[in-house]
């Protein structure tokens, strides 16, 4: 069996549902939360970097490059927030996070 | 007719001198400590203030850097003006409730700062990566800014919601942004645009997730979860910057990505985005309605602000898009006039942030009651008013575009969401009167004087900025 762009492609898309489920139907921590962000980001790589092999079109990789750096930046100021959310609150559960409705 | 883009670096001459002001203003604050962080705010204000001058000293016309996908039209001068003036009223507005609080660190101005750079980017991205990159810089200071009141449970917590909803809708943009880059071939906005007649239902796929983390940023339904408990959460200063310039480089960004990238299936957007300024007009005016705190309504108050401002873009013409930068200007007065009456809120115990406590303003400090019913008699669209203005222009471009039921609903919602803003003004003028406030800090004083005198006098002269608006809705098509 040839793989050709549409697996690449369905691979991507389940990796992306699951990231998104990660985050919604989690009621354990926000860590999870913060890996199923990382999961979207990848998914998307792949997406990225599928499409570029697919066109023969660097842009796609250049891309991907810029993506996996900006998800570093964002999980250190995601992880900083989450300390200091910890330090007033003693807690990281998902169901703790309800101060405000909403 | 459109003369040949020059191309430079030159173009990016705001964008250096902010860069590099927020490096230096950022040493200077870690060599200083913890003295005098005041300093660093003046300091920043002046950058934002040189920066804004550059934008209006640039050569005019169009002018392109890094092969296209950074660029600097009237479009982007108009946007970029507003949100340099939004975020320099914000830090303004932030150092007597500092100093009050005794929540003055450095790191707040420069965030705000490299926050502001980011939204530069973000009007004048021209690709995907542009778009991303800017969009990031943007947020992510953002983040750090709604939890920058350390010790309090509440901002944190509006920091990680905010934190963990923003990245979420990035990760939607990006898909589909991805989707949108394997489909056409390309990251350029004009090249999307040649290749997307032809792309078939791949692109629209893309189109509706890239569409998706727009909405977020602009908080419009069905992606507007976050703006209330965040606007409660943070503190009041960073609400007020929250409400102003980010919306106007989300704005912006869904603008140019829509009007540019996508012309040649406008159809298929159009339904996307009258959707969306429907849901949030109706649920900006009803859901307010219930609201005892003054900062939640906000938030109501400016997600129907934003479905009001996408009506413009909804019609997709060049009008349109006109209405949709004399809303935004028109939006950042009220809302900062606002809430500089809301960071006045003060006495004995702290700030108060319940409805209940304007009671009998007009009696107690009768100059801020008036210039704030001014201010809410405008954000109900009320004539003479600005806010009349604002609503009237894309109004009237949905309606020559033929769109009569979205700007039918719009005047219903206007009417509905006119009952809460009445409300205030009543408990403001009719309620037996409450404790006085502190007295207002002079910085406060003068950005609701601007704010509501601006609002008041528009009527005499609106070509003034309406032409101006013009003239950059036109540079877009």
């Amino acid at each position: 069996m040839i793989i050709g762009l549409g697996h690449y492609l369905s691979v991507a898309a389940i990796l992306f549902t699951l990231g998104i489920f990660g985050i919604f139907l989690n009621r354990k921590n926000i860590i999870v939360i913060l890996m199923s962000i990382e999961l979207i980001l990848l998914s998307v790589n792949i997406n990225l970097v599928a499409f570029s092999a697919f066109l023969g079109d660097i842009v796609g990789q250049v891309y991907a490059l810029i993506v996996l750096t900006v998800a570093a930046a964002e999980a250190a100021i995601g992880l900083a927030i989450l300390v200091a959310y910890f330090r007033n609150r003693g807690s990281i559960a998902v169901e703790d996070v309800n101060l405000m409705k909403g | 007719m459109i003369a040949a883009p020059t191309t430079g670096i030159i173009a990016l001459l705001p964008e250096f001198v902010l860069a590099g002001g927020a490096m230096v203003l950022l040493m200077m604050g870690a060599f200083r400590g913890e003295r005098s962080p005041a300093v660093t705010d003046v300091l920043s204000i002046i950058l934002l203030v040189l920066a804004g001058v550059l934008v209006i000293l640039l050569p005019a016309g169009k002018l392109v850097a890094f092969d296209g996908s950074f660029v600097v039209d009237d479009f982007a001068r108009f946007l970029k003006i507003l949100a340099i003036l939004g975020s320099a009223a914000a830090i303004l507005m932030s150092i007597d409730y500092d100093a009050r609080e005794k929540q003055q660190r450095f790191e707040y101005s420069v965030l705000i700062v490299l926050s502001t750079l980011g939204m530069l980017m973000l009007i004048s991205a021209a690709d995907l990566i542009a778009l991303y990159l800017g969009l990031e810089l943007m947020s992510l200071p953002l983040y750090v800014v709604a939890a920058s009141h350390r010790t309090s449970l509440r901002s944190t917590e509006a920091g990680l919601k905010y934190f963990v909803l923003g990245a979420l809708s990035s990760g939607m943009l990006l898909y589909g942004a991805s989707l949108v880059y394997g489909f056409t071939g390309t990251v350029s906005f004009a090249g999307i645009a040649k290749s997307a007649a032809e792309s078939g239902p791949g692109l629209i796929f893309g189109l509706v997730f890239l569409f998706a983390g727009f909405c977020f940023k602009v908080s419009a339904v069905p992606f507007h979860m976050w703006t209330p408990d965040v606007y409660e959460g943070a503190p009041t200063p960073v609400t007020a910057f929250f409400a102003a310039a980010p919306k106007v480089a989300g704005i912006a960004m869904f603008v140019r990505a829509a009007v540019v990238a996508f012309p040649g299936i406008t159809a298929q957007w159009q339904e996307i985005v009258a959707f969306v300024s429907i849901a949030s007009m109706l649920l900006g005016s009803f859901a307010a309605i219930g609201q005892r705190n003054i900062k939640r309504l906000m938030a109501y108050s400016s997600i129907g602000h934003m479905g009001f401002a996408l009506v413009g873009l909804a019609a997709g013409t060049s009008e349109g898009v006109q209405g949709v930068l004399v809303y935004m200007a028109i939006y950042v007065t009220m809302t900062l006039g606002t809430f500089a009456v809301i960071l006045s809120m003060r006495r004995n115990g702290g700030m108060v942030e319940s409805i209940d406590q304007l009671a009998g303003l007009a009696r107690t400090h009768p100059t801020m009651a008036f210039l704030m019913a001014m201010l809410l008699f405008s954000m109900a669209g009320v004539p003479p008013l600005a806010g009349f203005f604002a609503k009237f222009y894309v109004f009237v471009a949905a309606i020559k575009a033929g769109l009569y039921v979205l700007a039918v609903i719009g005047v219903l919602a206007s009417v509905v969401g006119a009952y809460y803003y009445l409300a205030i003004v009543k408990v403001m003028y009719f309620d037996e009167p409450a404790e006085r406030f502190y007295r207002m800090a002079n910085e406060l004083k003068v950005v609701l004087g601007v704010c509501a005198l601006f609002n008041i006098l528009f009527c005499l002269y609106p070509a003034l900025l309406v032409g101006v608006a013009s003239a950059a809705a036109h540079s877009l098509f």
